[in-house]
């Protein structure tokens, strides 16, 4: 420790100013907080300092989502190996999957830091941690057959239009991560949808399909809580759904895996508890509506069954809410939460082209969220003006 | 009494170091200081050069905004030096004491039996008019001004602070007084706020002519502010008025001898100090001997008030005017290796991302790290937490950055002050500095809109 302070001070005059790498004094800035707290004391206001900072918050998300990670690297190789029938062990299936994860991730990282580091250096300002969650959100929201180069300009499409242009960190309008999904879902929908990207090597090997439960319901079959020679393809029980052996993208597939996510940003109090509780109302309430009025198999399916299938929860969970581009006010955390699950459900019945809403669903909110936020400070403004009009009175 | 005033959204943060309940002293320092920092806003005019001799309440230096706002000195003595920073700004005005204090006499008065001219007369004459402060803005009264009410808070929830209940016990007559001569100078109702759980002096029980309101739950519940907004809001064109319970005392003493004799008690608090306690003694009194040999390690911040609004003294300065209180806590020089991903046990935070939840009784030794690093605006919800006004805080410091007088002012300028704002700035992820920010607000509210 005292060894890695020493190398750090040694090189440090170099990148102060007048010192011959002092273009790159971000850079320096973000290695060295990132390996120590700086022993930086508070100079105005309060003299003690709460212990949390971003890092510690950004980094909490991440711890939040490995569980989906891990499970999701298992999963991408038991959807392989199931339909290729091969016998293969527990580790197997895990390093089979990891070695296709693995890779995308890294590229995600890689080309958004590195984006993210040239523009905090660009801008003379330090470097957010803000896209340690984002590296981490875009390849668990993607099928595990995607090209890495699309990976590479999605993560780079995410940090220069989802955030950069907006100002950087904390003043983006929308999700970046979802930015990056829904960037690469328009620009190259034959990788993002349809039955052949959600299994690793389903577009390659023969007798290896990957429609999703999703998939299915739009073709007028529901595959949950259904026997096999009943509708003639994969089925699953409603246990397979929540427990995550479904195909779909990489990290949504398991409820449970996401729900400890849940469970660790509602307990640290980093995530919006509020948002994620009023989403789920918002889809169930849909669902329901949906399930009075079935005129075909998605509408049928059982409203609690769409928490449990396609990426609501996860979205729900991690990207919903996602503090700077979610609404801001407590009261608009509700409103926000519940339209988000409301029309996550809505799109994914509706949408002609593709069963699922939720990546809409949280990018319309995420336009919408201002408008929300300011309505409800309008009424507090306006309980103001009544006090002095009540007083003038 | 009023109905119980409940707050939820706030927390009392505990801290090693509390004084021990014996009051010691009177201690009295070689030197004593007026500063004209501690009275925002004002400008001084002087009225003393060093070598000349001064008594106690012998005017030092006037407002060159009010000249009948005097600045008086808080003991007898001789004036050994004024000293001055950049652009020859008057930092201080040091008065060298002597053993036993002589008195300017203001002449002793009834407050209810003479007029309210004659009340502010003597109050700005004799130096106890800038203990009287106003809200909006968190400035000096205007002696012109007639506000709406007056407020006193009857108790301190800032970490370590003294126990006003203990200091205000016995001085049932000069308490009385002081209501007195302030009910003379509102056309609405003098206001004291006592704690449901903190008891309440022979001072405050037996007092007469005031509206009382008990509160209960943590800090800032202490914050006059907080009980203004819970009381009696204050709305666009109003104005109220502000007084520590300790000030009441001087004034009432004022008005019953006719001297200004500004004794207060002080808690010596914090981590560092090797005795806390409780000191009798006066303002401006110079820290340099109460600190000698009294601390536990010498790489210690003195601070002059508490943790959260206190200002940052050296070791041999003065207690600046407004505070009752001086916190000594360590300062932190080492960087911490991989701080942010460790478990972090002995560190306080009002976050579950750590550990400090588990104990909630714990006393605490925080340093003066600011344990990370500033970013933007991030994470939502916190302020709100520990912000119990109907006010959005967040959105309120945005309007401020943005410099919208408008929007500053329907969004609850007038209600606020920056020390409402130190327990959200306290637990800020982004280490925003909301007081300052705060403090700049309502200045450019002043520039706009005149005091």
């Amino acid at each position: 420790m005292k060894a890695i302070q020493k190398i750090f001070d040694n090189i440090k005059p170099n990148f102060q100013k007048g010192g011959k790498l002092e273009k790159l004094h971000s850079v320096y800035d973000g290695f060295y907080t990132f390996m120590f707290v700086p022993a930086e004391v508070t100079k105005s206001g309060t003299h003690v300092r709460d212990t949390i900072d971003m890092k510690r918050t950004m980094i909490i998300v991440v711890l939040a989502m490995v569980p989906a990670l891990l499970f999701g690297m298992w999963n991408v190789g038991y959807q392989h190996f199931v339909q290729t029938g091969a016998d293969v062990s527990f580790m197997e299936t895990f390093l089979f999957g990891a070695i296709r994860v693995l890779p995308i991730v890294v590229v995600s990282y890689g080309v958004g830091l590195a984006i993210e580091f040239a523009v905090a250096q660009m801008k003379g300002h330090p470097i957010n941690e803000g896209y340690l969650v984002s590296g981490m959100l875009i390849p668990l929201v993607l099928p595990v057959d995607i090209p890495l180069w699309m990976v590479a300009a999605a993560s780079a499409f995410a940090v220069i239009i989802g955030k950069e242009v907006f100002g950087g960190s904390g003043m983006n309008l929308l999700n970046p991560a979802l930015t990056a999904r829904a960037f690469l879902f328009f620009a190259y929908p034959t990788y993002m949808s349809g039955n052949r990207v959600w299994v690793a090597d389903s577009g390659t090997v023969d007798g290896v399909t990957g429609e999703t439960i999703l998939g299915s319901l739009a073709a007028g079959t529901n595959v949950v809580g259904t026997a096999v020679e009943e509708v003639g393809m994969r089925s699953y029980s409603v246990m397979d759904a929540f427990l995550g052996f479904i195909p779909g993208s990489i990290g949504e597939t398991s409820t449970l895996a996401i729900i400890i996510g849940a469970a660790i940003l509602i307990l640290t109090g980093i995530g919006s508890w509020r948002i994620m509780l009023s989403a789920l109302i918002g889809g169930a309430v849909m669902g329901f509506i949906f399930n009075a009025f079935a005129v075909n198999a998605l509408m049928a399916l059982p409203w609690w069954q769409h928490m449990i299938v396609g990426g609501f929860a996860f979205g729900v969970v991690f990207m919903a809410t996602d503090p700077v581009s979610a609404s801001q006010t407590t009261k608009g955390k509700w409103i926000y939460g519940f339209l988000v699950g409301f029309f996550a459900i809505m799109i994914r019945v509706f949408n002609p082209a593709y069963p699922e809403g939720i990546m809409l669903a949280i990018l319309l909110m995420n336009v919408f969220a201002p408008l929300i936020d300011h309505y409800v400070v309008e009424g507090n403004v306006k309980k103001r003006l009544k006090r002095l009009k009540s007083v003038k009175a | 009494m009023s109905q119980d005033i409940r707050i939820k959204r706030g927390v009392d943060i505990k801290l090693k170091g509390r004084a021990s309940n014996e009051i010691t002293g009177p201690f009295r320092s070689e030197t004593f200081a007026l500063k004209p920092s501690d009275f925002h806003g004002v400008i001084p005019k002087l009225l003393v050069k060093e070598g000349d001799e001064v008594k106690a309440g012998t005017p030092i230096f006037y407002s060159s905004a009010n000249e009948r706002v005097m600045f008086t000195s808080p003991v007898s003595g001789e004036i050994a030096s004024i000293q001055r920073g950049a652009k020859r700004v008057i930092e201080r005005i040091v008065i060298l004491a002597d053993k036993e204090d002589r008195f300017e006499d203001f002449g002793a008065a009834d407050p209810s039996g003479i007029s309210r001219e004659a009340v502010v007369d003597k109050m700005l004459t004799a130096g106890v008019g800038p203990f009287i402060r106003q809200r909006p803005y968190n400035v000096i009264a205007l002696p012109d001004d007639t506000p709406k009410a007056i407020f006193i808070s009857g108790f301190d929830s800032n970490p370590l602070a003294p126990s006003l209940t203990m200091i205000t016990e016995g001085q049932d007559e000069d308490f009385q007084a002081g209501i007195d001569a302030l009910a003379k100078l509102t056309s609405g109702k003098v206001h004291l706020s006592v704690h449901k759980d903190l008891g309440q002096s022979s001072a405050y029980k037996n007092v007469k002519g005031l509206e009382k309101h008990t509160f209960s739950g943590p800090h800032p519940a202490g914050n006059v502010g907080v009980q203004i907004h819970h009381i009696d809001p204050i709305n666009k064109g109003e104005k109220v008025w502000f007084v520590a319970p300790q000030d009441v005392l001087i004034i009432g003493r004022l008005f019953r001898t006719g001297q200004y004799n500004p004794a207060i008690t002080i808690a010596l608090s914090g981590s560092e100090v090797k005795e806390p306690r409780y000191v009798r003694t006066t303002k401006g009194v110079c820290v340099a001997a109460l600190l000698h040999n009294g601390l536990v390690q010498d790489n210690a911040r003195v601070i002059s008030g508490n943790v959260f609004t206190g200002g940052k003294i050296p070791m041999d300065g003065y207690l600046r005017a407004y505070d009752q209180q001086i916190t000594v806590i360590p300062e932190e020089n080492e960087p911490e290796f991989f701080g942010w991903a460790l478990p972090r046990m002995h560190k306080f935070s009002l976050s579950k991302a750590y550990f400090s939840w588990l104990t909630p009784n714990k006393e605490y030794r925080l340093t003066t790290s600011a344990n990370g690093e500033k970013r933007a605006f991030v994470v939502t919800g916190e302020y709100e937490k520990v912000f119990p006004m109907d006010i959005y805080p967040a959105q309120l410091v945005k309007s401020i950055l943005m410099n919208d007088v408008e929007a500053m002012e329907n969004l609850g300028i007038y209600e606020v002050s920056e020390e409402d704002f130190a327990l959200a700035e306290f637990s800020c992820t982004s280490k925003m500095e909301l007081q300052k920010i705060v403090r700049e607000g309502m200045d450019m509210m002043i520039t706009e809109m005149g005091v």
